[in-house]
């Protein structure tokens, strides 16, 4: 094919394009490109999906064939007819759960017209083998007692669909999480449990109703908050692709972290990247920049946000509509209060040795010392910035290669130069930079002579006792993490992992989603990493953006609140308790307000419903009616 | 159509089927010992034998191979008929007193001590094997011998050129007679399952894995008897549906595309060429990837943690980290696998709650890679959870002397040297480009 491969005989590709390969046109992700776990193998995919769909925007939708389902069937004035499948799981539930003994029990059950067990009920046979019970037994309501719907329910009811029947005439009893993984070692309360929660299952099944499947069109403009790599590299992709992307960065100029850079690992030169990203960011038509610009409020929903942000504090308003939102609002590294940093001038944080490089305290120095982990790996913060290592081996490399003769040391807790950045690793230590490994419980100090100079006393890990170091100047390799990440959290709805980074719906299926549809993460505010996984990392999300971009319509939940207006009085208790702002209160007649429900923004989670003092306020698909009914299922025998 | 008379009950069945498959498709059993539904009917044990009425007179006929025709009387369990059964079974008893399989048949037939003189074969000259080697198409075996001297053989006797080693011949043989070795001196390897690591067998003909995409089974054309001999050919016999067509060829297909993505993925080391750990030698040395599998459900042992020389539950487990990455004395592969740290943590925590009486787990490293998003704090579950860390590269694992266990040299952080005796090892092997990609690249 004429693709390069490096001395590993992995796929040859830049930082800056981390999965184009050297044949234009061809894209390399995965293991082929470089050792890497699943969530970056994930991400990689989607990016080389968005690289090349950014070269193929021209042919979009031509040799489309698009997925139709037959028609629905009115059961309405049918009796209920549910059909119940049992599944084995492979051994996951039927090594606990005696699954035939709760396949004789849903026979007895009320409704109930066909029951059959499974040995994986979502295998591709099964699958079709459903769809022609369905129809055979003339079925109208389907129980599937498996797995987790979390995983599995859009899969059953897209085959519910294939069989004539509305998708939410299906329901779903978890006999694997909670019956045989959490009773595991007894296999009478595990089977037991199991009958226990066909029969709510089935109880609920012969009253659930046909939903309408709402959707909504879809505005093809992206909303990317931070213009750092991440964040240009998303709006150029998704610009590329023929969409209109807006870009809102806080400060005054593009580039974010960046800008502090000055190589990758692999020394290619960044300020040079970034200027031509900047570059081709203000030449784009389709991209607009709002610098010194401030997300003020968001509302909407899939496909149709609507963004209010202000430029240069209150002065511009502006308010923005758009299909998506991609959050690339970066990370910092922090200013460590340990280490003698900020009261010696001779101690930098990682960046800063990067400014000082020139300075004759640099340039000249006999001695070098690196300090890792410091403020990550600790109690407060515990989690691994991840490219403090390479930066400080890679550093320390320069600093011997441009002067042979300065001692240079790292003192480390565990070296993790992962995947092909070890040979940094290697070649430091040919070079002779040296490697000091400490305990956490037992840490450097660093103290300041009398002469104003520094020194600095560890505990060698091989020599068993302190050694003291009296470099020029010291680097420490601080942590990073993230800055008012909660206010835009907030915002959008979005959560926050305890390391205080967003957090995506699955770290390997889908790393770059939220929860909340139309809304995707990437770039440092996800997590520390190194340029060419950020630049991945924004491929991905602008891949994932561009598959709602590309429609012009989306099916949204069918799972909504309705308010009966008759009972309804119009206090606003679901307007307060609602926390993605779907019911309004409308005027009917004057002076008459009552509640009404923006399906499209509804998530379907009930919080009105509970805080509704009248009853007026409901969900679909969990009517109270519904619910009590499976609670009376529950405690009867 | 013909219709006549089985059991006193009128039947309908097709032109030139056999009164033993009539029988079958009216649900009443007949025994037989020869009859083999991939092979020809040979009439060859005549326990199949009917009594028949052809409107003159009555006798009697193998029903294996006897084609029905219109007006026919049939009785399959008249006294004479049982009779003769029991006498065929008697017979076989003589000849073969000390065979489990024979000693079954008498007690299903109620035949006690037989009345003739005891022999003590164990062959009963069904032909089974015979006849599904000429099937398989490689015809190694054959009956020699006539009357009493008539046995099962090789040509010459000699050990035989044209066996194929598919072991049909074995796996067919009802008395366990059949010894591949005395046919054949070819080496005679299972078919390891890719899905399974190798630690257990699949067929030539095989669904992948439960849940393959799509789920039908495929044929492995370098196993399969047919594209060997061009015989065989039984699954298609088997098959309901008619689903197996072996003519069926390779295409190449052109597609025309404006962009490319490669996703070959990688290949796991493989750590035989690591003489010092003992892969090669030891069953208790498995690679990660084998440890994955035992641990799994769906894996040889259903999830039960064992290990594989003696299935018993390991107490002790060492998982030996940098297998295959960050070396450049056993291999070429310098850089830094970058999953190995976070998995081997994961199997040792899974380990550790599939145990069912206490596991102690240690892991050997030389720095620990926690790199990624909560991973750290993965790491320092660990460390609370008893999983043990050790910073130490291992230079051998040697066997214990009697038992299956092996033995770690080390030293440790304080310097001392240490041995440590483990049942199990697992190594973590690294990641390496997958073969082919260079002439792909």
């Amino acid at each position: 094919m004429g693709v390069d491969l490096n001395h590993y005989n992995f796929a040859a590709t830049s930082s800056f394009n981390p999965v184009e390969t050297s044949k234009p046109g061809i894209y390399a992700c995965g293991l082929l490109q470089g050792p890497k776990d699943i969530p970056l193998s994930v991400m990689e995919a989607s990016a080389a999906a968005g690289a090349a769909a950014s070269r193929l925007a021209g042919s979009r939708h031509t040799l489309i064939k698009e997925k139709t389902f037959p028609e629905e069937r009115d059961v309405s004035a049918e009796e209920p007819r549910i059909g119940v499948f049992v599944c084995h799981c492979g051994v996951n539930i039927s090594s606990v759960v005696r699954v035939p003994e709760v396949v004789e029990y849903a026979k007895t059950l009320p409704n109930v017209v066909f029951v059959q067990d499974n040995l994986f009920s979502c295998s591709t046979d099964a699958q079709a083998q459903l769809v022609d019970i369905i129809k055979q037994q003339d079925l109208n309501r389907v129980v599937i007692s498996a797995c987790s719907p979390r995983t599995h329910e859009p899969l059953f009811q897209e085959t519910l669909r294939n069989s004539s029947l509305n998708k939410y005439l299906f329901e779903q009893a978890n006999i694997r999480d909670q019956c045989s993984w959490v009773h595991a070692g007894d296999r009478d309360a595990a089977t037991n449990k199991a009958k226990d929660l066909v029969r709510m299952a089935v109880a609920r099944a012969a009253l659930i109703e046909p939903l309408p499947l709402p959707s909504v069109t879809v505005n093809p403009a992206a909303m990317v908050i931070g213009g750092g790599v991440a964040g240009m590299t998303c709006a150029r992709t998704l610009a590329q692709q023929g969409f209109k992307a807006h870009i809102v960065e806080k400060s005054d100029s593009l580039g974010g972290q960046a800008l502090n850079l000055k190589k990758t690992w692999k020394g290619e030169n960044i300020p040079k990247f970034l200027k031509n990203l900047v570059n081709d960011i203000n030449r784009d038509k389709n991209i607009e920049v709002h610098l010194n610009g401030q997300v003020k409020e968001t509302s909407g929903f899939l496909g149709n946000f609507k963004t209010t942000i202000s430029i240069n504090g209150d002065e511009n308003i502006r308010e923005i509509e758009h299909g998506v939102t991609i959050l690339a609002s970066g990370a910092h590294p922090i200013k460590p209060d340990e280490y003698f940093y900020g009261k010696s001038d001779r101690v930098f944080r990682w960046h800063e040795l990067d400014e000082a490089w020139d300075t004759d305290l640099v340039k000249n120095g006999t001695s070098a010392v690196f300090i890792q982990c410091v403020g990550s790996r600790e109690p407060q913060r515990p989690h691994c910035s991840k490219i403090c290592c390479t930066f400080s081996v890679q550093k320390a490399l320069e600093l011997k290669e441009r002067n042979p003769e300065m001692d240079v040391y790292i003192i480390y807790r565990d070296l993790r130069t992962y995947g092909e950045r070890e040979d940094l690793y290697k070649e430091a230590r040919a070079k002779g930079v040296i490697f000091i490994r400490f305990n956490p419980e037992n840490k450097p100090v660093v103290e300041e002579t009398e002469e104003g100079g520094l020194k600095v006393t560890v505990v060698d890990h091989v020599l068993q006792r302190p050694i003291s170091l009296t470099p020029d100047f010291i680097t420490l390799a601080s942590a990073i993490e993230t800055r008012g990440l909660d206010e835009l959290a907030q915002m959008f709805k979005v959560p926050v992992s305890q390391d205080g980074f967003f957090m995506e719906v699955h770290m390997k299926l889908r790393p770059v989603d939220f929860a909340t549809d139309g809304i995707f993460v990437c770039g440092l505010a996800h997590y520390p990493k190194p340029i060419d996984e950020s630049i991945a990392q924004a491929q991905a999300a602008a891949a994932r953006a561009a598959t709602i971009l590309a429609q012009k319509k989306i099916e949204v939940e069918g799972v909504v609140s309705t308010v009966d207006q008759s009972l309804c009085r119009g206090c606003g208790e679901c307007v307060e308790a609602c926390p993605y702002g779907a019911p309004e209160l409308v005027e009917i007649t004057e002076g008459v307000q009552v509640s009404q429900i923006q399906e499209a923004l509804c998530k379907g989670c009930g919080a009105c419903a509970v805080a509704c003092p009248t009853g007026a306020a409901a969900i679909r698909h969990f009517t109270d009616h519904e619910v009590l009914t499976m609670v009376e299922a529950a405690l009867c025998e | 159509m013909v219709t006549f008379i089985l059991n006193g009950r009128e039947v309908k069945a097709e032109e030139g089927t056999t009164i033993l498959q009539v029988a079958e498709a009216n649900n009443i059993y007949i025994p037989t010992l020869c009859n083999h539904k991939a092979l020809e009917p040979a009439g060859l044990c005549r326990l199949c034998t009917v009594e028949l009425f052809d409107g003159r007179r009555k006798r009697f006929v193998t029903s294996c191979n006897y084609p029905v025709w219109t007006g026919m009387e049939v009785n399959t369990d008249s006294e004479e008929v049982i009779r003769h059964r029991k006498m065929l079974i008697e017979l076989l008893l003589a000849r073969c007193p000390n065979n489990d399989y024979v000693n079954q048949l008498a007690e299903q037939f109620e035949v006690d001590a037989p009345r003739f003189k005891l022999d003590d074969d164990d062959c009963i000259l069904c032909g089974l094997c015979v006849r599904v080697c000429e099937r398989i198409g490689a015809n190694a075996i054959d009956f020699s011998g006539r009357g009493t001297e008539m046995e099962v053989a090789t040509p010459f006797e000699t050990l035989a050129e044209a066996c194929v080693a598919c072991g049909a011949c074995d796996f067919i043989c009802p008395t366990g007679h059949i010894k591949l070795s005395e046919i054949t001196d070819k080496e005679i390897r299972p078919i390891l399952s890719e899905y399974n690591a190798g630690l257990t067998g699949r067929k030539p003909v095989y669904v992948p894995y439960a849940q393959a995409v799509p789920n039908i089974p495929a044929i492995d054309r370098s196993k399969c008897a047919h594209f060997l001999t061009g015989g065989c050919k039984i699954c298609a016999d088997f098959c309901p549906t008619g689903a197996i067509d072996h003519s069926q060829v390779d295409e190449e297909v052109e597609i025309e595309v404006g962009a490319i993505v490669l996703a070959t993925g990688f290949r796991p080391f493989d750590p035989t060429q690591y003489d010092d750990y003992g892969y090669a030698k030891h069953p208790n040395v498995v690679t990660s990837v084998e440890f994955e599998r035992i641990l799994s459900s769906s894996g040889p042992w259903h999830g039960h943690l064992v290990r594989p020389s003696d299935e018993k539950e390991p107490k002790k487990i060492a998982w030996l980290q940098c297998v295959g990455s960050r070396d450049i004395n056993h291999c070429d592969n310098g850089y830094c696998s970058g999953v190995c740290c976070m998995y081997a943590v994961k199997e040792a925590m899974i380990a550790k709650e599939h145990a069912k009486d206490g596991l102690d787990t240690a892991i050997f490293y030389m720095d620990m890679r926690t790199f990624g998003k909560e991973f750290e704090q993965y790491y320092n579950r660990a460390q609370e959870d008893g999983v043990r860390f050790v910073r130490s590269r291992i230079h051998s694992v040697d066997p214990v002397p009697a038992t299956d266990n092996l033995v770690l040299g080390y030293v440790n952080e304080e310097g001392e040297a240490v041995s440590e005796e483990f049942d199990m090892v697992v190594l973590s092997v690294g990641m390496e480009a997958p073969p082919g990609v260079i002439e792909l690249a």
